[in-house]
């Protein structure tokens, strides 16, 4: 009865004019303005208080009217002039809060746009940084005025770090040796390549170490300066054979071999010794590769696959002490020996590298103690988030925006000149912990507390303009206090503080532009879900989402009922389920196990790849390294055949040249044998022709300090080994000694071992065809890139699969998170398999549906046209109609009588009277043995009471061979649009159908002397309809006066058919309407008749209560009338009839048809209440009435005593409950609800659940379930009046209540009912009642005892039967 | 509502009197538990600077040497963390500021923060040390408590327990490593005032946690 339908169109409608909602916007604004400085929650409140679903649809225009009203310009002024610096600050902060929320909500997808690229850049220094922890710092000095820096610190030297005193642990001189046979003979084999050039180790090695420099200070070697180590860490006896032990710390890749040179030329394979030292597995640290190499594995060029043919390897001696002399001696010793000719590296600088302390357990147990508290707190905080559409989604958004905003402040104060060097990982959680995440929450919390009936962008303006001014003043105040701590002047303190500042802007930056925006999405989402659920339509229905997702291949099964209800099978809808089963469902629901497992091995897979020593990378980036045109820009590795080569040929021609050389310069035989000498010697006079053999190996400036490709572990690990820790010291490294070394190809064959020439892999160059080589090489590496390719984009699309799973074995019925809230059976989203069924709808009334009534097996409807409807409450059949107007004795006047004779049968005497009706109407109805007049006029010429208009019609077993087809007669005339005189009458009625139907399911007739009535009855809609029923028409011309004149004797007992019906109720075959005039009638439920009729009050009947053989009617003066029916039978007509009584009479009547009924006033009671009584309920031979006066009473029905007079509501009343256990509950205007004791007139409990009315209450043996105009439900403890919880239901729902069960609930929303399980609270169920959009709300709603639900829906009747209720009750 | 309601006294009453104690006995073990915990970290953060109470050597002997400093520092935030509530009760003015587990989570890393920063931070002299110490548990106090009785309490327990350690020291029970006397008084006030002022904080959203859930099965009952 209230009226929530025009809340919810409005709404729907209101988002289609955004533009307009645009301009009203703007003008609004300073209106918003002064009610928020000035009283900004009371205002607040206030609209929350009084919206109701009506003032609330016109909201936003009346705002912005009301705001043109009031915005010229001198409004400001005078505020201002009266407003206070601060508060005119506060107003100007959330006028630019309120329009940088209407900014953010109306361009989300830019502005997000916008600050990832902002966010990216202020990261980009970022990189430059050594990762955080243990990254080592670095300082530089000259090396020629190089002197160990002293202990003290000394305060002139401001560039000078404070960790630079004392000596180094070590200082590091690395030779850097690239070493190449040149030129390059095609008759070696791969691995000549690095065996000769390797073996040239020792001898350097023997060089340095027998290098002595002595001048006027004495003799030095290296043993006297080098640093001497003594033994290997215990752990490590697996490199005891590879590391130094004792002496110098010397390493080489001369280590492989002990320093032997006679270990090396024996050794057969000497890539498996490198290799055999190798760890297995992802390793990120310094492998002992780097280590013995001195340079990074890619670069060492010691492979199968080395086109450039080049080795490059260091040998690093580590010494204590630095003596120049020494080394520069070395230096130019070695020079002198290994001349790099084009070398112009620089050495005149030195690098002391300092690295910090290492993470041990001592330390990171605080660490992990702060990071626990960090997830704690981000955890409590991200928690509150509530009452938007994705909680993880924002809090994702919000830790996202605490930890960017950090980042950017390093990146910012990185950019701006200040190198980090607090630990990061240490400081951070106290940096997101000071920056916090609560502005966030308390933007979050004030957009989600505004109305949400309003558009998202003015929801998002609204609720930042709220919080404005506390979230400023906290900034502010945040601010302040670090900036206190900048003036600690303790450095650590002042860098974090500068963080924390700098944190703290970025992170308002990212509030406002980030999580706003983030925030309006997330909004706007969650209201087309709302909106999606609000419409009935398709939408609902279909599966949630028809578009793209939907498996196309599957054609739409023939349409389903557009009101399908789905209801989940049994063991489903009621079970709890424990909780390992729901971590089974929610396992089975995610696919957790299976996306970890394929993702770990997408990982493993990967690592694999990756650390394939041999493997398909390594091949394929020597492949593609030596095809590229662009690969390397040294150059020297190109092969001569793509076109470049003469370029190379003239300015730095190289070895590899030689491949091209020979075949033109001499005519070597191609194919020739690997490793014969024959070969070897020719090809060795072919170079001697050749362009002289300058060396391919450069210089360049990488190589200048190379030891800045090594992990920065580099060093710390080779020193761990000995048990010394760089942890907070620092090591010198001095400029590389570069020594080239050309190894003649002669030299090459001479150090190569026999195994050689049988081991190596197959080369890779065949010598048949050098185009055909590199076609194939082209073809593998395309082949393989294909194939990766292609392997690639199947592991994604097997992913995306595993990833997204929304269709994944969904059968017409999509489970996807968004119709979450539709179709949930638990709360995990797994959703079994579904049973359908439909509702009934009972369609007739041609107007909406005021009144409703049943008893079970009847259902009697009453539209505002005030037209009456009975239907069968089990099939939904229309079995009568009462229609209003005079018509319909018009109509009994004439001799289109017979189309209203609802199944009385002539009896004996009806053959007359069957032709007689025939003759005078035509009537087509087959069982159209109705009676004549003159029965009528004899009926009541007996002496029959003259309320009845006509007598009771016998029903003879005449004809009970036929189908019973009175349901299917529909005297409605006035449900058609009227037509008057003179119209030309419409198409008639279309019977045939429903006359055919009705036969067919009866048995087949009898080819009888009846006439087949399928012939009688289907032939009038052909034509003959309208022609037969116009006579009647036509003697309907003189209308309603000379009908009124007609009614004779009956005029008392008219009914009245200019009021409206008020209140309706229906027992057995009576329906007690209660009409606005105050009449009461009572009519026949099964014949459509007027059985009795009492007018002795004047004032309207508000509210009917129909117990036994009593009716209780409530009027709107507030007094109260008690009726008894009486039922006589009447002897002498059933006599005269004789006839017995159908066989298929409504099984509930009391009372047969012919009996005499009627209405007496028994008592009245006056003054039962001061105002209208606005319910009445009876049951359990109480009745009781709640009125406007506050106060509820309670009446015994036998003798209309009252009882009690029961106060304690503070407003009118609203609702009433009571039922057979004498319990009973009052709901007021006060959004109070009261319990009472029938029996003693006591209040049992009190509570206040409801902001506004209380609409609907209704009790269950356990508990009392409550619905206020607020749009809650509430479920209370009936013994103890302790509210259970409680379901906020979407606006303008919830009128209506009802129980199917001791745990069924089931409310009405806009044009669906919701079932719920009453111990949980869960929804259970929603059920769209029809497809018309436009949300008719459903305001009553009827538990049948069969478990059906009978529901108003606009101008229809629904009823949906509840299967697994049924099934319960068996 | 709960006056409204007319319910049977006797058996909720009681079953809420045990329950008020077990409530107090689990909030204790919870207090106690976190003291320990909060002790043995702050005093690894305190090890690594060696300024620690007791001899150094430390992962090996933390727990065996100084076993009993953990467990006072337990006890300790136990009785803070029950007093804090009780002493709100008493004086009638339930705390209403801030009560969130976030912002109990915070006042947590701000203190570790503080004993980290008096652990890691190299500072000028003990001057500057202890003000700024001094100043940060004031800002603590401010930011997530904002009572006077919290303040006075806080004050009051710091100052005692600094004597106490005093007076351990005086009479040998163990002695600082570092010999600078004066240093090691002026930064211990702050950290224990504002451990007493985190343990409150924690005490006191407990309390608020038993009550409703005390309130809620009183409901259910």
């Amino acid at each position: 009865m209230f009226p929530t339908g025009p809340g919810g169109r409005a709404k729907l409608s209101r988002t289609l004019t955004e533009e307009r909602e645009e301009r009203c916007v703007g003008r609004q604004v300073p209106l918003r303005l002064h009610a928020l400085s000035a009283t900004a929650a009371a205002a607040f409140k206030g609209r929350e208080a009084t919206r109701s679903p009506l003032s609330r649809s016109l909201d936003a225009p009346r705002r912005s009217v009301l705001g043109r009203a009031v915005l010229p310009d001198g409004r400001e002024l005078t505020a201002s002039t009266r407003m206070t610096l601060r508060e005119q600050l506060r107003g100007k902060i959330s006028a630019a809060f309120y329009r940088h929320g209407l900014l953010c909500a109306s361009y989300p997808v830019p502005i997000i746009l916008f600050t990832s690229a902002s966010i990216l850049t202020c990261c980009y220094p970022l990189l430059r940084l050594p990762l955080p922890g243990t990254g080592p710092v670095e300082f530089t000095t000259g090396v020629r005025d190089y002197s160990v820096p002293s202990h003290e610190p000394q305060g002139d030297l401001g560039e000078r770090p404070d960790w630079y005193q004392g000596p180094p642990v070590a200082y590091i001189q690395q030779v850097l040796v690239k070493a190449a046979v040149s030129p390059w003979d095609s008759g070696l084999v791969p691995v000549d390549v690095f065996r000769s050039p390797l073996g040239r180790a020792f001898g350097l090695l023997e060089e340095i170490r027998n290098h002595v420099y002595s001048d006027s200070s004495g003799t030095r070697s290296l043993e006297s300066l080098c640093l001497q180590v003594t033994d290997l860490l215990p752990g490590l006896r697996r490199m005891q054979s590879v590391l130094p032990e004792h002496g110098c710390l010397l390493v080489s890749p001369g280590n492989y071999w002990q320093n032997q040179r006679e270990r090396f030329d024996s050794d057969p394979d000497l890539l498996r010794t490198i290799q055999k030292h190798e760890p297995k597995g992802l390793h990120t640290s310094a492998t002992l590769r780097d280590l013995l190499f001195g340079v990074p594995g890619k670069y060492t060029g010691v492979s199968h696959y080395n086109r450039k043919r080049v080795v490059t390897y260091t040998i690093t001696v580590v010494l204590s002490s630095y003596d120049a002399g020494f080394l520069g001696s070395l230096r130019s010793r070695l020079r002198q020996l290994h001349p790099s000719a084009n070398c112009s590296l620089r050495d005149d600088h030195m690098v002391h590298v300092h690295f910090k302390e290492e993470i041990g357990v001592a330390e990171l147990v605080p660490l992990v103690t702060t990071y626990i508290i960090l997830f704690a707190y981000i955890y409590f905080s991200t928690r509150k988030i509530d009452m938007v559409k994705s909680k993880w989604g924002l809090a994702l958004a919000a830790v996202v925006t605490v930890l960017s905003s950090l980042l950017m402040s390093v990146g910012l104060c990185t950019l701006f000149g200040l190198t980090p060097t607090l630990n990061g990982g240490e400081i951070f959680p106290y940096l997101v912990v000071v920056i916090g995440l609560e502005n966030v929450l308390v933007l979050t919390k004030s957009v989600v507390s505004t109305p949400v009936d309003l558009e998202v962008k003015l929801r998002i303006a609204q609720g930042l303009s709220n919080e404005s001014w506390s979230i400023m003043k906290n900034m502010a105040t945040e601010l302040c206090i670090i900036l206190i701590g900048y003036f600690t002047l303790v450095p650590a303190i002042q860098e974090f503080c500068l963080f924390a500042v700098v944190g703290l802007v970025s992170d308002f930056f990212l509030q406002m532009f980030f999580f706003t925006t983030v925030l309006s999405i997330d909004i706007r989402r969650m209201e087309l879900a709302d909106l999606n659920r609000r419409l009935p339509a398709e939408a609902g229905l279909l599966p949630a989402k028809p578009g793209p997702l939907r498996p196309r291949e599957a054609p739409p099964p023939p349409r389903p009922s557009p009101h399908t209800i789905t209801l989940q099978t049994p063991a489903f809808r009621n079970l709890r389920l424990p909780k390992r089963l729901r971590v089974v469902y929610f396992l089975a629901r995610t696919r957790l196990a299976q996306r970890i497992i394929m993702a770990g091995t997408v990982i493993w897979i990967g690592i694999l790849v990756y650390t394939d020593p041999a493997g398909i990378r390594t091949y394929l980036a020597a492949q593609v390294s030596e095809q590229s045109p662009l690969g390397d820009p040294g150059g020297g590795g190109l092969p001569p055949h793509l076109g470049v080569a003469p370029v190379f040929r003239g300015g730095d021609p190289t070895g590899t040249l030689d491949i091209h050389a020979a075949p033109d310069a001499t005519p070597v035989p191609e194919n020739q044998s690997q490793g014969h000498d024959a070969a070897a010697n020719r090809a060795g006079s072919a170079i001697a022709q050749a362009p002289p053999p300058v060396p391919q190996i450069t210089w360049g400036a990488e190589d200048e300090e190379g030891w800045r490709r090594l992990s920065f572990r580099h060093w710390p690990s080779l020193f761990s080994y000995y048990n010394l820790t760089l942890a907070k010291r620092y090591i010198s490294i001095l400029p590389v000694i570069p020594v080239t070394v050309h190894v003649s190809p002669q030299e090459a064959l001479d150090t190569r071992h026999p195994q050689d020439t049988r081991h190596p892999p197959p080369p890779p160059i065949p010598k048949v065809s050098v185009d055909l080589q590199t076609d194939l090489t082209l073809y593998k590496v395309a082949a393989l890139g294909l194939a990766a390719g292609v392997l690639l984009v199947l592991l994604l699309f097997c992913l995306y699969r595993v990833l997204c799973p929304r269709n994944y074995g969904q059968n017409g019925v999509a489970h996807g998170r968004r119709r979450r809230g539709d179709l949930p059976c638990d709360d995990y989203g797994y959703s079994p398999p579904v049973s359908e069924i439909s509702p009934l709808l009972l369609r007739g009334h041609s107007m909406d549906i005021e009144c409703l009534a049943s008893d079970g097996m009847l259902l009697a409807s009453c539209c505002l046209a005030g037209q009456i409807r009975v239907w069968d409450a089990q099939t939904g059949d229309c079995l009568t109609v009462i229609p209003k107007s005079g018509f319909r004795r018009n109509s009994c006047s004439s001799g289109g009588g017979c189309w209203e004779q609802r199944d009385g049968v002539g009896g004996a005497s009806s053959a007359a009277h069957e032709s007689d009706c025939f003759e005078a109407g035509g009537g087509p109805s087959p069982p159209c043995d109705g009676l004549s007049e003159e029965e009528k006029w004899e009926g009541e010429g007996q002496g029959g009471p003259p309320l009845r208009r006509r007598p009771a019609t016998l029903r003879p077993t005449l004809f009970t061979d036929q189908p019973d087809l009175t349901p299917l007669i529909d005297t409605n005339f006035t449900s058609q649009p009227p037509s008057h005189l003179g119209t030309p009458p419409r198409l008639g009625f279309d019977f045939g159908g429903l006359v055919e139907r009705a036969y067919m399911e009866h048995e087949p007739p009898s080819p009888s002397a009846y006439p087949s009535p399928s012939s009688a009855s289907s032939s009038p809609p052909s034509g003959a309809g309208p022609l037969q029923r116009r006579p009647s028409l036509g003697e309907a011309a003189a209308p309603h006066s000379q009908d009124r004149a007609s009614a004779g004797p009956g005029g008392a007992a008219k009914a009245d058919w200019e009021s409206s019906v008020w209140a309706m109720e229906l027992r057995g075959n009576l329906i007690a309407a209660g009409r606005s005039s105050g009449k009461l009638e009572l009519w026949d439920a099964v014949e459509g008749s007027l059985r009795c009729c009492n007018d002795d009050g004047a004032s309207g009947i508000t509210a009917l209560a129909f117990l036994n053989n009593r009716i209780v009617a409530a009027r709107l003066n507030g007094s109260l009338d008690f009726f008894t029916v009486e039922i006589n039978k009447p002897l002498c007509l059933l006599q005269y009839r004789g006839g017995p009584a159908r066989s298929n009479a409504a099984p509930s009547t009391c009372y047969s048809s012919e009996d005499v009924i009627s209405c007496q006033l028994t008592r009245s009671v006056q003054c039962a209440h001061q105002k209208p009584i606005t319910v009445l309920r009876a049951a359990a031979g109480r009745v009781v009435t709640g009125s406007q006066d506050h106060t509820v009473r309670i009446y015994r029905l036998e003798d209309s005593c009252c009882l009690f007079t029961l106060q304690g509501h503070s407003g009118g009343i609203t609702a009433i409950y009571i039922d057979q256990t004498m319990v009973l509950a009052s709901g007021g205007q006060d959004g109070a609800i009261c319990l009472w004791d029938v029996l003693t007139g006591s209040r049992v409990s009190h509570v206040y659940g409801h902001r506004g009315d209380v609409t609907s209450l209704v009790c269950t043996t356990s508990c009392v379930i409550s619905s206020g105009l607020d749009d809650l439900i509430c479920i209370w403890d009936r013994s103890t009046g302790i509210k259970l919880y409680s379901i906020q239901q979407e606006v303008g729902c919830g009128a209506s209540l009802g129980v199917i069960s001791e745990s069924l609930l089931v409310t009405g929303g806009q044009g669906c009912v919701s079932f719920w399980d009453l111990n949980y609270g869960d929804l259970l169920q929603t059920v769209y009642l029809g497809q018309s959009s436009d949300g008719q709300g459903v305001r009553q709603l009827l538990v049948l005892d069969n478990a059906a639900i009978v529901c108003d829906f606009g101008s229809e009747l629904s009823l949906v039967y509840v299967p697994s209720v049924l099934e319960k009750l068996d | 509502m709960a006056d409204q309601r007319p319910r049977p006294l006797q058996g909720p009453y009681i079953s809420v009197m045990t329950n008020r104690t077990t409530n107090l006995l689990a909030r204790g073990a919870m207090l106690f538990s976190v003291g320990v915990f909060l002790a043995l970290v702050l005093n690894l953060l305190q090890v690594q600077r060696n300024v620690t109470l007791f001899p150094p050597d430390v992962l090996s002997s933390i727990f065996s040497s100084a076993w009993w400093v953990a467990p006072c520092c337990g006890t300790a935030s136990a009785v803070i963390g029950l007093l804090y509530p009780c002493i709100d009760r008493r004086l009638g003015e339930p705390h209403k500021f801030k009560r969130e587990w976030s912002s109990v989570m915070r006042c947590v890393a701000v203190f570790v923060g503080i004993n980290h920063a008096s652990a890691k931070v190299d500072f000028a002299n003990n001057v500057q040390l202890s003000l700024t110490l001094a100043a940060l548990s004031v800002g603590l106090w401010w930011t997530f408590d904002r009572s006077r009785s919290g303040f006075g309490l806080g004050v009051t327990i710091a100052l005692l327990a600094t004597l106490a350690t005093q007076l351990l020291v005086h009479n040998g029970v163990f002695q600082y490593t570092s010999p600078d006397f004066l240093y090691i008084r002026s930064w211990l006030p702050c950290i224990f005032f504002a451990g007493v002022i985190t343990m409150g904080n924690i005490g006191r959203q407990l309390a608020l946690y038993e009550y409703k859930l005390i309130q809620e099965k009183s409901h259910q009952d």
